[in-house]
């Protein structure tokens, strides 16, 4: 068995790709269900529902993928450029934590004005967290995979302390909690009786604005290719280490963002659980949407709409919500070999 | 088809291909190929590239499986993709790029792969006697106890085929054996390959040179986009006819004209520089190219050529010394140097020419993004890039589909030409000051070659000092006005052409020029 190049990739199969990939994703899936002992199609159908089968279903699943859209672009910037961020995670903390600080430093700032700044404090936290570990890329070649991903347990940590410490919130009855964002800081809600807030809109203008970035202007240009060919955009002339420090800056801005809008959007305040990993899931759908910003709008949401969907499916039967996880790491590696198979064919013989 | 006996088997055939065909999608890369291989003979299988020699012989060793056709070797049918097959049937590959291990003797080189790994000793003397039998015999001197890294081009290459034969081939296959060889090296090897044919061996030739082929051949076959167009002895053939019959039509080569050079371009003064461990790349180099010459630098590989080639691209900075273009110092920087209309054709055009991924019309402006011809606001002027790009692959003849595709899809004739087209189209109507031509037709088939020796001599003609670094000695003798050869990071005298003979160049490239000086 070898596989060989096709020509040409047709566009048709550019994206029949992803719903293959789904499709046998719930196809091997569906063993597992049905191995907890209860009717696949049953299950399938209330998942489906607990996603997408009323108003609530809805947003709560938009709710869920907001964070992740901001967490999956950062991932796909950086990836573009072949900067290896693992370290989104981390980032999204730091940029919580940095939300709150500056939102009760008790400035005395109206709220639009007091909103953008911590919207910038959280973006330069989570910019900061990654600067590091690109200059040591740059400078001295060391592995960004390895830096990004301990630097998390690191910002972790550094979290923790402060909820225990300077930050922690005196009537949390001992929790580790961060004292809560003013009121007037949190971001309206966009329906009744949900949990839907505007960060969702603050992130779908935030995939349109890389997309363009990446599309039109010189950086984006400039991203792109040495992402693609270093050694070659070099030699046209592209100041490759600013590019990539450039790429760091821009990736962990929008990974803290995510924090900040999830604690004025959400949680209201910082915990060690806010994030159920929001940051590694921002690697799987970037993968999904093959780095694609707009891609990852469309991932977020299938990401969010299994998480939640299977939530739900869980109380109703007897299956773990574990499953969700499956569906999304068997929906990945369907993926990787789907869009593998659009561009090879195999030969047996 | 012409002078061929190909439907009657020969008696004493080794080795038979039949009716081989294998296509890569839409390509065609081996149509119907029929061809045998006698005892004691040398085949020559001449084309351009992309002809279909190397898929040809990838079939016969196993690597590709032909679509179509069988191989007979030795009486028997060779399994198809079965390299291990092709090896115990007595079929030997000396790859173009060597496949040794360089931090291993030559011992081990050779026997690696040879012995079960569960075998608790290896059984060394008994192979080096093995081997000093088999070098012996063919006449391929080695040291067995050497590190292939204190090894020459030319010693490699031997250990190389000895490892070949020490597995007990029949049949060796040469890819382009004299890529990396001096011309005295070259006539070293052909040597050793008479002899190997006397011992009974037969030897498959992979060439695109007229001359070393009819110099070594017995028979030679050509391909042309696929098919075996010809198949004739080497006794009688002509160069003439061998070129038409690789190209498929006249190909007319640019001449120089001779015109007094003028002032001064690029002054090189005493430039040092050493690589990351300390090695020395540059070893105080002194040159110039006036305006409307062509200085060509011979040299085996890894003489310090790239080196140089980085010095006069912009990027590489000399640790001591000084480069000047037009009498003004340059940064170390791509962009300073194509803003002072220095046209840069790089040697690897597959992966520091074009970013392959990229659309053409993104490679076309690469060089030039941050100029305000190319970029308002930092956004992109795609109407003004793309228009850019449409008229460099009108000028340059660059065919494709569209400017839209990646350039990565792009023949490497095409994409050489969307090279030079950016180097030497310098904005505003003007000519480059400078060209760095750095092995600009390597892979190239003879039509693109000519065309971008009419583009290097067209340029030399309006002004352009031309810097051209080959290894190609027939391109040097063809365009240059003087001639420089590199050995070890150092530059001989600069002389002009006509006091060069290819002997002396030959041996300057082997470091001799300093001993021949001083005898």
């Amino acid at each position: 068995m070898r596989l060989e190049a096709r020509g040409q990739v047709s566009r048709s199969m550019q994206i029949a790709a992803p719903f293959a990939a789904i499709a046998f994703t719930l196809v091997v899936c569906s063993l597992l269900v049905a191995w907890a002992g209860v009717p696949v199609g049953g299950a399938y159908l209330l998942l489906l529902e607990g996603a997408a089968g009323s108003g609530f279903a809805v947003s709560e699943t938009l709710t869920r993928a907001t964070p992740l859209m901001l967490t999956g672009l950062a991932v796909a910037v950086a990836f573009r450029a072949k900067l290896y961020n693992i370290g989104a995670e981390g980032q999204l903390y730091m940029g919580a934590l940095a939300a709150v600080a500056v939102g009760n430093a008790g400035l005395p700032l109206p709220p639009i004005v007091l909103f953008p700044l911590i919207a910038l404090a959280a973006m330069a936290a989570g910019a900061l967290l990654l600067i590091g570990p690109a200059l040591l890329k740059t400078r001295f070649h060391i592995d960004e995979v390895v830096t990004t991903l301990l630097l998390n347990f690191i910002a972790l940590l550094f979290v923790s302390m402060m909820l225990d410490g300077p930050m922690k919130d005196p009537g949390a009855l001992g929790w580790p909690q961060s004292v809560a964002i003013p009121s007037e800081l949190e971001l309206p809600k966009l329906a009744e009786r949900s949990r839907i807030h505007s960060g969702l809109l603050i992130a779908l203008c935030l995939a349109a604005l890389v997309w363009m970035i990446d599309r039109f202007t010189a950086f984006g240009f400039e991203m792109r290719a040495v992402g693609a060919n270093a050694r070659a955009a070099a030699f046209a002339g592209m100041p490759v280490q600013a590019v990539v420090v450039k790429t760091a800056l821009l990736s962990g801005a929008l990974a803290g963002l995510a924090g900040c809008i999830e604690v004025a959007g959400r949680a209201g305040y910082v915990t060690l659980d806010m994030s159920p990993g929001y940051g590694y899931s921002g690697i799987v759908i970037a993968m999904l949407a093959q780095l694609n910003p707009i891609g990852v709008v469309a991932a977020a949401i299938f990401v969010a709409g299994i998480l939640v969907g299977a939530d739900s499916m869980s109380r109703a039967i007897a299956v773990p919500t574990y499953i969700a996880d499956v569906i999304v790491a068997a929906s990945l590696i369907a993926m990787l070999v789907a869009t593998m198979l659009a561009r090879y064919r195999i030969r047996w013989h | 088809m012409e002078g061929a006996n190909l439907e009657s088997p020969v008696l004493s055939s080794v080795l038979t291909l039949a009716g081989i065909t294998k296509r890569f999608g839409a390509l065609t890369a081996n149509d119907a190929v029929s061809l045998d291989l006698a005892r004691g003979e040398v085949l020559a299988l001449l084309g351009e590239n992309g002809a279909g020699k190397s898929t040809l012989v990838s079939i016969l060793f196993g690597h590709y499986v032909a679509d179509e056709g069988t191989i007979t070797a030795f009486g028997s049918p060779l399994p198809p993709g079965d390299p291990a097959a092709a090896l115990a049937a007595g079929i030997g590959m000396v790859h173009q790029h060597f496949t040794l291990a360089d931090n291993l003797t030559v011992l081990d080189n050779i026997m690696i792969g040879t012995e079960p790994l569960w075998r608790p000793v290896s059984r060394r003397r008994a192979a080096r006697k093995r081997v000093r039998e088999t070098a012996a015999r063919f006449g391929l001197a080695v040291n067995t106890h050497a590190r292939v890294s204190e090894l020459s081009v030319g010693e490699r290459q031997r250990v190389e085929i000895l490892k070949a034969l020490y597995r007990g081939a029949r049949v060796l296959i040469l890819d382009e054996p004299t890529a990396v060889l001096t011309p005295q090296e070259s006539r070293d090897l052909f040597a050793t390959l008479r002899q190997l044919v006397t011992e009974g061996l037969s030897i498959i030739f992979i060439s695109h040179k007229l001359d070393e082929v009819l110099a070594v051949s017995d028979r030679i076959a050509v391909l042309r986009n696929g098919k075996l167009v010809a198949l004739r002895e080497a006794r009688g053939a002509t160069k003439a006819e061998l070129a038409l019959l690789m190209v498929g039509r006249a190909v007319v080569m640019p001449t120089r004209e001779r015109r007094a050079p003028g002032a001064s371009t690029i002054a090189v003064r005493g430039v040092h520089v050493h690589d990351a461990d300390g090695g020395t790349l540059l070893d105080g180099i002194d040159l110039d190219v006036a305006a409307g010459e062509i200085v060509a630098i011979a040299g085996v590989a890894g003489n310090g050529q790239q080196a140089l080639a980085g010095l006069l691209s912009g990027t590489l900075a000399p640790e001591r010394g000084t480069v000047t273009l037009a009498g003004r110092p340059l940064a170390a920087k791509p962009r300073a140097w194509v803003a002072a209309r220095a046209a840069r054709i790089p040697e690897d055009r597959h992966s520091v020419g074009v970013i392959g991924d990229l659309a053409v019309w993104e490679n076309a402006i690469s060089e030039r993004l941050r100029m305000p011809d190319f970029t308002r606001a930092g956004f992109v002027r795609r109407t003004a890039a793309r228009a850019h790009a449409e008229a460099i692959v009108r000028r340059f003849d660059v065919r494709l589909s569209g400017i839209d595709v990646p350039a990565r899809s792009l023949s490497g004739g095409n994409m050489q030409k969307l090279i030079l087209g950016r180097a030497l189209t310098v904005g505003g109507g003007a000519t480059p000051a400078f060209i760095l031509a750095d092995q600009p037709t390597w892979g190239l088939d003879i039509g693109a070659l000519a065309y971008v020796h009419e583009c290097l001599l067209e340029a030399a003609g309006e002004g352009a000092a031309v810097l051209l670094i080959s290894e190609d000695l027939d391109e040097i003798f063809a365009l240059a006005d003087r001639i420089g050869v590199m050995y070890h990071g150092t530059l001989s005298a600069v002389r002009a052409a006509e006091s060069w003979t290819l002997s002396a160049i030959g041996l300057a490239m082997a470091g001799g020029e300093e001993a021949a000086r001083a005898a």
